[in-house]
């Protein structure tokens, strides 16, 4: 079988996002959990599936206790970094489509600039095992240090430009202003990005996304509850998941500049049966601007080497070729791993998007990217 | 993470698969897992080989002599026992063998492109623990 329309994203939610929140981790947890289910349409005790995100010390007890549940069926983890908010939309469609489930929730939240910091528990990560004995002792540990060198590749191989990673930036903060909850406010130019501090190069501070507070929640429902939910089903036609090689150790990559998303990308247009030239509005996982413009390439949007170009034409802002990150993504929205472009691109679909609204949105596509490459990728249509 | 004046440097936990590459540093030396059972090299160490899933292996020695792959300059401590070292470069290095290793440059980033000549050398940091780095050939 396949997982083509075999189940429906029914509820969506999210808490402000801030640097400092003044809650809990799990509180916020909660709060967003309790917005996506409202959203449905649903009461927290529909819940009979969770799959919370490994490594913010919440787990699929704290549901089951904060919730009442009483008959929860099914949990389980997608641990792929960024990835895995998508990657756990496949994981509850499953569940949904076998009959395991009804209603699967899918939270996150963190205290991602006022608590600690991601790269401090590097050590206690296992995926990061090779990473943390061999290039964390020479100097080589953050995110931002471990991918600059397949930036600093691309941009040696195929031209790619500081400028074209800048277009990134200002289009996905001129969204952020748009969408109205992002954390940042004031407009981004091209010559700002240039003027910004090196952080990592090829990556300046304005190539990096943010630190946040907050949470976001997502509900994966069977097909056949669409009709008894509150918002418009949105139906997911393709999704799919895709590890790199050498995952743990980017440095022996046999393509350094290779990604999970590169092996998820076929199966899930394939799954979805729709072109790309079908893709109205895109939210394309965005820890660092050069990442976008790999995954655009990977997902088929234009050729290998092609990005820079392809984002520097204006193809990412609202009235181009593919609005992308029309909430301002992790770069200008907040750092929520990614639950947020979910939850963006169902209001984007339902036509609640707000100012960044794309006209007539139908059909759109959410991708997650972490834990050095793993990549994840789901199709949505308005039903 | 204390509070100390130095802030001490992440050190590495090295593992049964790693140790003889850790001691071989400290001897000044670049040793390599080699598969015994169908010659693949592979590196960092590890308990089974992927092409043939053998778990005997050879430590074979390198000279160390690579060329560049790929690099970034550290503009920005995330660790506090780094911010002396601002800015360092980091290359990723292709080596003979058919593996790479990421060490530090001793050299200046204006020299830095794809296919850059690169020697290794060893830096003691104690009497425990040597590091690898590079300079350029």
């Amino acid at each position: 079988m396949s997982l083509h329309r075999q189940g429906i994203i029914s509820g969506v939610g999210e808490t402000a996002y801030s640097k400092h929140s003044g809650k809990s981790v799990l509180a916020l947890h909660l709060e967003a959990s309790l917005a996506a289910i409202a959203d449905a349409g649903l009461t927290p005790k529909d819940i009979d599936g969770v799959i919370p995100y490994t490594g913010m010390g919440v787990v699929a007890e704290d549901f089951i206790t904060n919730f009442g549940l009483r008959d929860l069926r099914f949990s389980a983890t997608t641990p792929l970094g960024g990835a895995s908010p998508v990657a756990a939309v496949q994981c509850a469609l499953m569940a949904v489509a076998s009959g395991v489930c009804r209603h699967v929730l899918i939270p996150i939240a963190r205290n991602g600039a006022s608590g600690g910091r991601v790269s401090a528990r590097l050590r206690e990560m296992p995926q990061f095992r090779g990473i943390a004995e061999f290039e964390l002792p020479v100097g080589a540990f953050a995110p931002a240090q471990i991918y600059a060198p397949m930036a600093r590749r691309h941009m040696a191989l195929y031209g790619t430009t500081s400028q074209q990673l800048a277009a990134v930036a200002v289009s996905t903060r001129e969204h952020a202003i748009l969408n109205g909850k992002g954390m940042m406010t004031t407009p981004l130019m091209l010559a700002d990005h240039q003027v910004s501090r090196l952080i990592a190069d090829p990556f300046r501070l304005f190539d990096c996304s943010l630190e946040s507070d907050g949470g976001a929640a997502v509900i994966v429902s069977q097909a056949q509850c669409a009709r008894d939910l509150r918002a418009p089903p949105i139906e997911i036609l393709g999704i799919a998941e895709g590890h790199p090689d050498s995952p743990s150790a980017l440095t022996q990559r046999p393509d350094l500049i290779e990604i999970g998303l590169d092996k998820a990308a076929p199966h899930a247009f394939a799954m979805a049966g729709v072109s790309r030239d079908e893709i109205d509005v895109a939210e394309i996982y965005d820890c660092f601007t050069y990442v976008v413009i790999r995954q655009l390439e990977a997902l088929g949007f234009c050729g290998l080497g092609e990005g820079g170009p392809y984002v520097e034409s204006g193809a990412l802002r609202l009235n181009g070729q593919l609005p992308t990150n029309t909430h301002g993504g992790l770069l200008s929205q907040a750092h929520m791993v990614g639950m947020n472009h979910i939850v963006e691109l169902v209001r984007q679909l339902r036509g609640t998007a707000g100012r960044a609204q794309v006209a007539n949105a139908r059909i759109g596509l959410v991708t997650g990217y972490g834990d050095m490459g793993d990549g994840s990728v789901a199709i949505l249509a308005r039903a | 993470m204390n509070d100390s004046i130095l802030p001490a440097r992440p050190l590495p936990e090295s593992t049964v698969d790693s140790l003889p590459y850790w001691n071989g540093l400290r001897e000044h030396r670049l040793r390599l897992q080699q598969c015994a059972a169908c010659g693949k090299v592979r590196h960092y160490p590890r308990p089974l080989c992927a092409e043939c899933y053998a778990s005997e292996i050879t430590w074979i020695e390198a000279l160390g002599e690579g060329v560049v792959h790929s690099w970034t300059v550290a503009h920005h401590a995330f660790h506090p026992a780094f911010k002396a070292d601002l800015p360092y470069v980091l290359v990723t290095v292709d080596l003979p063998q058919g593996v790479r290793m990421l060490a530090p440059l001793r050299g200046p980033a204006s020299a830095l492109r794809i296919g850059l000549a690169v020697r290794l050398i060893f830096e003691d940091v104690s009497p425990e623990l040597t590091l690898p780095a590079f300079v350029i050939a």
